[in-house]
Protein backbone atom coordinates (compact mmCIF):
# COMPACT_ATOMS: atom_id res chain seq x y z
CA UNK A 1 0.00 0.00 0.00
CA UNK A 2 1.44 3.42 -0.94
CA UNK A 3 2.56 5.69 1.84
CA UNK A 4 0.85 9.03 2.05
CA UNK A 5 2.28 12.26 3.35
CA UNK A 6 -0.21 14.95 4.24
CA UNK A 7 0.22 18.27 5.97
CA UNK A 8 -1.61 18.98 9.23
CA UNK A 9 -4.12 21.06 7.31
CA UNK A 10 -4.81 18.47 4.60
CA UNK A 11 -5.25 15.66 7.13
CA UNK A 12 -7.54 17.75 9.32
CA UNK A 13 -9.66 18.82 6.31
CA UNK A 14 -10.11 15.19 5.23
CA UNK A 15 -10.99 14.16 8.78
CA UNK A 16 -13.53 17.00 8.96
CA UNK A 17 -15.01 16.09 5.58
CA UNK A 18 -15.68 12.43 6.33
CA UNK A 19 -16.85 13.10 9.89
CA UNK A 20 -19.25 15.79 8.63
CA UNK A 21 -20.70 13.45 6.00
CA UNK A 22 -21.43 10.81 8.65
CA UNK A 23 -22.81 13.33 11.17
CA UNK A 24 -25.10 14.71 8.47
CA UNK A 25 -26.28 11.28 7.34
CA UNK A 26 -27.14 9.93 10.77
CA UNK A 27 -28.47 12.98 12.56
CA UNK A 28 -31.37 14.48 10.64
CA UNK A 29 -34.57 13.11 9.17
CA UNK A 30 -34.81 14.67 5.71
CA UNK A 31 -32.19 14.85 2.98
CA UNK A 32 -32.26 18.66 2.92
CA UNK A 33 -31.70 18.81 6.68
CA UNK A 34 -28.91 16.23 6.41
CA UNK A 35 -27.13 18.24 3.74
CA UNK A 36 -27.50 21.47 5.70
CA UNK A 37 -26.28 19.89 8.93
CA UNK A 38 -23.33 18.21 7.21
CA UNK A 39 -22.24 21.50 5.63
CA UNK A 40 -22.66 23.29 8.95
CA UNK A 41 -20.57 20.67 10.77
CA UNK A 42 -17.85 21.00 8.15
CA UNK A 43 -17.90 24.79 8.54
CA UNK A 44 -17.58 24.42 12.33
CA UNK A 45 -14.65 22.02 11.89
CA UNK A 46 -12.95 24.50 9.56
CA UNK A 47 -13.59 27.44 11.88
CA UNK A 48 -12.13 25.49 14.82
CA UNK A 49 -9.17 24.31 12.73
CA UNK A 50 -8.25 27.77 11.47
CA UNK A 51 -9.05 29.48 14.77
CA UNK A 52 -6.99 27.06 16.85
CA UNK A 53 -4.21 27.17 14.28
CA UNK A 54 -3.96 30.94 14.60
CA UNK A 55 -4.24 30.73 18.39
CA UNK A 56 -1.28 28.35 18.53
CA UNK A 57 0.72 30.49 16.11
CA UNK A 58 0.07 33.64 18.12
CA UNK A 59 0.72 31.80 21.37
CA UNK A 60 4.13 30.74 20.15
CA UNK A 61 5.00 34.35 19.32
CA UNK B 1 -43.72 -6.23 33.17
CA UNK B 2 -45.77 -7.57 30.28
CA UNK B 3 -46.04 -4.01 28.98
CA UNK B 4 -42.25 -3.57 29.15
CA UNK B 5 -41.73 -6.78 27.18
CA UNK B 6 -44.26 -5.65 24.60
CA UNK B 7 -42.42 -2.33 24.17
CA UNK B 8 -38.88 -3.68 23.86
CA UNK B 9 -38.06 -4.75 20.31
CA UNK B 10 -37.14 -8.38 19.76
CA UNK B 11 -33.48 -9.16 19.23
CA UNK B 12 -34.28 -10.62 15.82
CA UNK B 13 -35.30 -7.21 14.50
CA UNK B 14 -32.06 -5.44 15.30
CA UNK B 15 -29.29 -8.01 15.85
CA UNK B 16 -28.68 -8.78 12.13
CA UNK B 17 -28.65 -5.05 11.36
CA UNK B 18 -26.19 -4.28 14.15
CA UNK B 19 -24.01 -7.30 13.33
CA UNK B 20 -23.82 -6.53 9.62
CA UNK B 21 -23.36 -2.83 10.37
CA UNK B 22 -20.34 -3.67 12.50
CA UNK B 23 -18.79 -6.07 10.01
CA UNK B 24 -19.40 -3.95 6.92
CA UNK B 25 -19.72 -0.18 7.47
CA UNK B 26 -23.13 0.88 6.18
CA UNK B 27 -24.18 -2.77 5.97
CA UNK B 28 -27.03 -2.28 8.42
CA UNK B 29 -28.42 0.47 6.22
CA UNK B 30 -28.12 -1.74 3.14
CA UNK B 31 -30.05 -4.47 4.95
CA UNK B 32 -32.76 -1.92 5.75
CA UNK B 33 -32.85 -0.76 2.10
CA UNK B 34 -31.31 2.65 2.90
CA UNK B 35 -28.76 2.27 0.12
CA UNK B 36 -28.00 5.96 -0.39
CA UNK B 37 -27.16 6.56 3.25
CA UNK B 38 -25.42 3.21 3.50
CA UNK B 39 -23.21 4.10 0.54
CA UNK B 40 -22.23 7.44 2.07
CA UNK B 41 -21.37 5.73 5.36
CA UNK B 42 -19.42 2.99 3.60
CA UNK B 43 -17.42 5.47 1.52
CA UNK B 44 -16.67 7.67 4.55
CA UNK B 45 -15.54 4.85 6.83
CA UNK B 46 -13.57 3.09 4.08
CA UNK B 47 -11.84 6.32 3.08
CA UNK B 48 -10.90 7.16 6.64
CA UNK B 49 -9.64 3.66 7.32
CA UNK B 50 -7.54 3.44 4.14
CA UNK B 51 -6.17 6.95 4.62
CA UNK B 52 -5.17 5.84 8.13
CA UNK B 53 -3.41 2.79 6.71
CA UNK B 54 -1.65 4.86 4.02
CA UNK B 55 -0.47 7.30 6.69
CA UNK B 56 0.90 4.26 8.53
CA UNK B 57 -1.16 4.82 11.65
CA UNK B 58 -0.73 2.42 14.56
CA UNK B 59 -3.44 0.07 15.80
CA UNK B 60 -4.00 0.23 19.55
CA UNK B 61 -3.43 -2.85 21.68
CA UNK B 62 -5.27 -3.02 25.01
CA UNK B 63 -3.00 -2.03 27.88
CA UNK B 64 -3.69 -1.36 31.51
CA UNK B 65 -1.79 0.72 34.00
CA UNK B 66 -2.73 4.14 35.28
CA UNK B 67 -6.22 5.35 34.45
CA UNK B 68 -5.13 7.45 31.46
CA UNK B 69 -3.19 4.58 29.89
CA UNK B 70 -6.15 2.24 30.35
CA UNK B 71 -8.61 4.70 28.82
CA UNK B 72 -6.41 5.57 25.85
CA UNK B 73 -5.24 2.08 24.94
CA UNK B 74 -8.40 0.10 25.73
CA UNK B 75 -10.62 2.84 24.24
CA UNK B 76 -8.38 3.07 21.19
CA UNK B 77 -8.49 -0.70 20.75
CA UNK B 78 -12.30 -0.67 20.90
CA UNK B 79 -12.34 2.20 18.40
CA UNK B 80 -10.11 0.24 16.02
CA UNK B 81 -12.18 -2.92 16.51
CA UNK B 82 -15.38 -1.03 15.65
CA UNK B 83 -14.28 -0.87 12.00
CA UNK B 84 -15.29 -4.54 11.81
CA UNK B 85 -14.03 -6.50 8.85
CA UNK B 86 -11.62 -3.73 7.87
CA UNK B 87 -9.79 -4.06 11.19
CA UNK B 88 -9.91 -7.85 11.19
CA UNK B 89 -8.59 -8.08 7.61
CA UNK B 90 -5.83 -5.54 8.21
CA UNK B 91 -4.73 -7.43 11.32
CA UNK B 92 -4.99 -10.87 9.72
CA UNK B 93 -3.02 -9.65 6.69
CA UNK B 94 -0.22 -8.62 8.99
CA UNK B 95 -0.61 -4.86 9.35
CA UNK B 96 1.36 -4.06 12.49
CA UNK B 97 2.71 -0.55 12.31
CA UNK B 98 4.72 0.45 15.38
CA UNK B 99 3.76 3.70 17.07
CA UNK B 100 6.43 6.10 15.85
CA UNK B 101 6.85 9.84 16.14
CA UNK B 102 5.63 12.16 13.39
CA UNK B 103 2.46 14.06 12.64
CA UNK B 104 1.50 11.91 9.62
CA UNK B 105 1.66 8.67 11.65
CA UNK B 106 -0.19 10.36 14.46
CA UNK B 107 -2.98 11.48 12.13
CA UNK B 108 -3.05 7.97 10.66
CA UNK B 109 -3.66 6.50 14.12
CA UNK B 110 -6.49 8.98 14.68
CA UNK B 111 -8.00 8.21 11.27
CA UNK B 112 -8.03 4.49 12.08
CA UNK B 113 -9.77 5.08 15.42
CA UNK B 114 -12.04 7.74 13.86
CA UNK B 115 -13.19 5.28 11.19
CA UNK B 116 -14.30 2.90 13.94
CA UNK B 117 -15.99 5.63 15.95
CA UNK B 118 -18.04 6.90 13.03
CA UNK B 119 -18.97 3.30 12.28
CA UNK B 120 -20.37 3.09 15.83
CA UNK B 121 -22.53 6.13 15.02
CA UNK B 122 -23.68 4.37 11.84
CA UNK B 123 -24.52 1.21 13.80
CA UNK B 124 -26.57 3.20 16.33
CA UNK B 125 -28.42 4.91 13.46
CA UNK B 126 -29.15 1.54 11.81
CA UNK B 127 -30.36 0.17 15.16
CA UNK B 128 -32.76 3.09 15.59
CA UNK B 129 -34.13 2.56 12.10
CA UNK B 130 -34.53 -1.18 12.71
CA UNK B 131 -36.53 -0.71 15.92
CA UNK B 132 -38.69 2.02 14.40
CA UNK B 133 -37.34 5.04 16.28
CA UNK B 134 -36.23 6.66 13.01
CA UNK B 135 -37.10 6.40 9.35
Amino acid sequence: MPKMNLSHFEAAVLFALFSSVVLGVITKRTDADRLRYGVRCFAYFMAALIGLGWLMRLGHG
Amino acid sequence: MATDQAKSPSIGTWAPVVGLGWLLPGGGHFLLKRTGRGTLLLVSVLSMFFLGLMMRGAMFQPQTGDILTTIIYCGGFLGDLASGLLYLLATWLGYAQPDIAGHVHDYGTKFLVGAGLINILAIVDAYEIAVGKKE
